[in-house]
């Protein structure tokens, strides 16, 4: 068991910027997320973590020790790599076993924890098999299991589950949570599906072109994106921007006037989930451009001032195309970033410090 | 499941047509006339000519420095390219400039190894003149004397081991570009240092491309001839060498066929060997 504390780490390849001084913490035990798109420097940065990369700049400490310098098998560290490297040319007993052997554990103790992780992971029938003769569920179990096996302190996942079909991800992903809760592992999990993010972490931090812009648990990510883009990349359908006009203490919002914007300087964006909007006498109007049913609810997208805005509601409404639909946020669910940096003027959290420099 | 239609499987054949006849012209036909040379008299089906071949007093020693030699050089050229691939991999700039330095000998035919090689060990020899030059030694010394079979058969060596090692290096150099570098870090994660690394994981992942160098290395090692030639002379007889002067200087294509014989099946059983000792054990085991 041990913390994780990432102080100002970056990383350059070549003239390419993969990371910007990124600070995180992991505490004892946490299960922390780093989410985000595809080249956000996810991967590099839990390689910098796993001592596979090497960081141009900045300190990893795991369990109050400095890191840099040692190879990843001094780390205390497991690894469940993307495409599982689980090693062809051994059985998966030996898979299970390998971290264990290589730390000269007697051979009776290694028969004993691998049959535990394997029970664990449910692939006890599974030990004398290859690789090669695996689905990738089964090689994904293996993988886990291996990792547990050697009781790391700090475990690393990356994408675990992008290479399973939808059906076994959903499946694993459960699994996964039940073995991890158990284990309390500090654990970095890597993955750009942020419905497994949610599910899965105590913490998430979402990563934006190599920059960690909110560190927080999961409904705070949600309900109080850090800033502009965390709105739109979390959810789905994502956040609805508008821009504010300011007068006098309040904005107005595309026609409407919200008495209670935040006093800041800067020019003002206002932004909502659509969820958090419902049918009212007066408020933002648009007119309905399409209705799409989803079983409990129906996505409506709307025409609003000229922009694209999404509202979800209940589906015993009727709405129909071309009307016209006045809506109401929910109390307390408005918004307000500043309209140039993408700050949340409105958040309870700030971003990890140091990361937006 | 990926099911060709009759139509374009007959086209298949169609199209190695060529490639096939070609095969069966240039060498399936002189194979047949050989095996009919080696194994016929003037009564039809005999081994006289492989009696003759194994009562001349240079058979022995032929075919023990041939086994000899290979059993040397091809250990020696995997191991110096296993050595020498796993820098070239860890290279990150420079690396096929390296490989391109490396694989210059193979350029060179063995015939101008040889030369190359006679030029630097012969009594008035590039090396004799440096040995010289620094005091080590008081006049010429004959290093490739006719007497000296353990030193004509090491001149051999070391002239085999520069001239193809290089395409062992070029085997295992690709053969390692393709195991996924996950495997490596993997087992790094996992506690094991860059010996063990390369003992449990890259040397067994290497299997395919290490049996193809063997294979390709050994068979090259029994035809093992003008290096011979140029450096020993015929003081150390090899197998090739015995097949060359049985066919141009004694004129006797029968024995000389039989020669060929045996080059073959030796080969033939070495491929073989290795094919089965380093098979893909992972598809045996009962699922
Ligand atoms: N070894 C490398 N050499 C050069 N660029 C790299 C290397 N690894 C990653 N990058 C670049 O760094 C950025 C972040 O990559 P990565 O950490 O793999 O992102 P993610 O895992 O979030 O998809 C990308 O732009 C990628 O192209
Ligand atoms: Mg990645």
């Amino acid at each position: 068991m041990a913390d994780i504390d990432i102080r100002q780490v970056a990383k350059r390849f070549g003239n390419h910027q993969a990371l910007h001084a990124v600070n995180l913490t992991v505490a004892d035990g946490e299960f922390v997320v780093l989410l985000g798109a595809s080249g956000s420097g996810k991967t590099t940065l839990l390689r910098i973590v796993a001592g596979l990369e090497k960081a141009s700049h900045g300190t990893v400490i795991i369990g109050g020790r400095r890191v840099d310098d040692l190879p990843p098998r001094r780390r205390g560290i497991a690894m469940v790599f993307q495409n599982y490297a689980v090693f062809p040319h051994m059985t998966v007993f030996d898979n299970i076993g390998f971290g264990l052997a290589m730390q000269k554990v007697p051979a009776a103790e290694i028969e004993r924890r691998v049959r535990r992780v394997a029970e664990l992971l449910h692939i006890e029938e599974l030990l004398k098999r290859y690789s090669g003769q695996l689905s990738g569920g089964q090689r994904q179990r293996v993988a886990v299991a291996r990792a547990l096996a050697v009781e790391p302190a700090v475990l690393l996942m990356d994408e675990p589950l992008s290479n399973l079909d939808a059906l076994l991800r959903l499946e694993m992903r459960a699994e996964l949570k039940g073995v991890l809760q158990e284990s309390r592992t500090t654990t970095i999990y890597v993955t750009h599906d942020q419905v497994e993010a949610m599910s899965l972490a105590d913490r998430i931090a979402v990563m934006h072109e190599g920059r960690i812009v909110q560190a927080a648990p999961a409904t705070e990510v949600y309900h109080h994106p850090a800033t502009r883009f965390v709105g739109g990349f979390i959810g789905n359908p994502p956040m609805n921007f508008l821009p504010a006009e300011r007068e006098g203490e309040g904005a107005r919002v595309a026609g409407h006037l919200f008495r209670d914007a935040p006093a800041a300087d800067a020019a003002l964006l206002f932004g909502i989930r659509p969820e958090d909007l419902v049918p009212a006498g007066k408020g933002l109007a648009g007119r309905v451009r399409v209705v799409e049913p989803l079983g409990p609810h129906q996505l409506v997208t709307m025409d609003l001032a000229g922009h694209l805005f999404r509202v979800v509601l209940d589906n015993d409404l009727a709405v129909r195309p071309g009307e016209t639909l006045t809506l109401a946020p929910r109390p307390g669910r408005v918004r307000w970033f500043d309209a140039d940096s993408g700050v949340s003027l409105t958040q309870t959290t700030q971003p990890e410090p140091a990361t937006g420099a | 499941m990926l099911r060709l239609a009759s139509g374009e499987k007959v086209l298949s054949y169609v199209l190695i047509l060529p490639a096939s006849l070609f095969l069966a012209a240039f060498f399936f036909v002189p194979f047949v006339q050989v095996v009919v040379e080696a194994f016929t008299g003037e009564e039809g089906f005999t081994l006289a000519h492989f009696r003759t071949m194994a009562d001349d007093w240079k058979f022995g020693p032929a075919l023990a420095n041939t086994l000899g030699l290979a059993l040397v050089v091809v250990p020696v050229q995997i191991t110096l390219a296993l050595v020498m691939a796993s820098l070239v991999t860890r290279l990150e700039r420079g690396r096929d400039m390296v490989l391109y330095v490396f694989t210059i000998p193979l350029g060179i035919s063995d015939l101008a190894a040889g030369l190359i090689w006679f030029a630097l060990l012969e009594q008035n020899g590039f090396l004799n003149s440096i040995l010289y030059g620094l005091g080590l030694i008081s006049g010429p010394q004959n290093l490739l004397d006719y007497r000296n079979t353990a030193a004509l058969f090491a001149a051999v060596v070391v002239a085999e081991v520069w001239r193809a090692t290089a395409i062992v290096l070029v085997i295992l150099v690709a053969g390692m570009g393709l195991i996924p570098k996950e495997y490596d870090e993997a087992a790094e994660v996992f506690g094991a240092g860059p010996l063990k690394r390369f003992f449990l994981i890259t040397l067994p992942l290497l299997r395919p491309s290490l049996q193809t160098a063997l294979i390709l290395r050994t068979i090259l090692a029994f035809e093992v001839f003008a290096v011979v030639a140029v450096l020993a002379g015929n003081n150390l007889p090899v197998l090739m060498g015995e097949t060359y002067s049985w066919q141009f200087d004694l004129q006797d294509h029968k024995v000389a066929s039989a020669y060929a014989i045996v080059i073959l099946a030796i080969s033939l059983a070495f491929t073989v060997f290795f094919l089965w000792a380093l098979r893909d054990r992972t598809r045996e085991a009962a699922a």
